[in-house]
């Protein structure tokens, strides 16, 4: 499923017009992103936590070419999957 | 801070045109569409945010750590998350 498929199953399920729902859905997705970018965390009961994990600097090298670089520092985003969400989607097993 | 469903469901309320009910509503659509989505074993591709796939993992012998008692380990359905470039690109700026 992808954004747009999201966007028509919402507004069929709310029984909202595409145009709301489209907006509703980039309201969400925002909020969330806005959230990750202040490094915050996102925990959602039943489908799961998003964390932002910062790294430190380091030296790392090309594998091809054995030269070393400095790697800058970054942050990255962790999904955990919820208790829910995980043993649902490993009764479909 | 955590971002949680309440904090989801008042920006939407802010946001839009929609009592307090239907963004509640309209939230809780949101989240139950994405996991039935992959508790159907499908993937879910939200561009500028992320995919979440399905991965089958076969079954395995592993180990209890603890006692050093071999067993199997059942093939199991996990879900993994990849976050975009958008989303990557966002949460490093200003670093």
């Amino acid at each position: 499923m992808n954004k747009s498929e999201l966007i028509e199953a919402l507004a069929q399920e709310v029984n909202i017009p595409l145009r709301e729902a489209s907006p509703v859905t980039n309201t969400i997705l925002e909020t969330m992103i806005n959230a990750l970018a202040a490094g915050d965390s996102i925990e959602i009961r039943g489908f799961g936590s998003f964390v932002v994990k910062e790294y430190e600097s380091y030296v790392g090298r090309n594998p091809k070419s054995g030269i070393s670089i400095e790697v800058p520092p970054k942050r990255l985003p962790f999904f955990k999957v919820g208790k829910e969400l995980k043993e649902r989607v490993n009764d479909g097993a | 801070m955590t971002l949680t469903k309440a904090n989801l469901i008042q920006t939407v309320y802010q946001n839009h045109n929609l009592t307090k009910a239907q963004a509640a509503e309209a939230v809780e659509a949101f989240l139950s569409i994405a996991k039935n989505c992959l508790i159907d074993g499908d993937d879910l591709l939200i561009s500028g945010f992320g995919k979440f796939n399905v991965k089958k993992k076969k079954a395995r012998r592993g180990r209890n750590p603890k006692t050093g008692n071999e067993l199997i380990l059942d093939a199991r359905q996990v879900v993994t998350f990849k976050p975009s470039g958008l989303l990557r690109e966002k949460i490093n700026q200003g670093k």
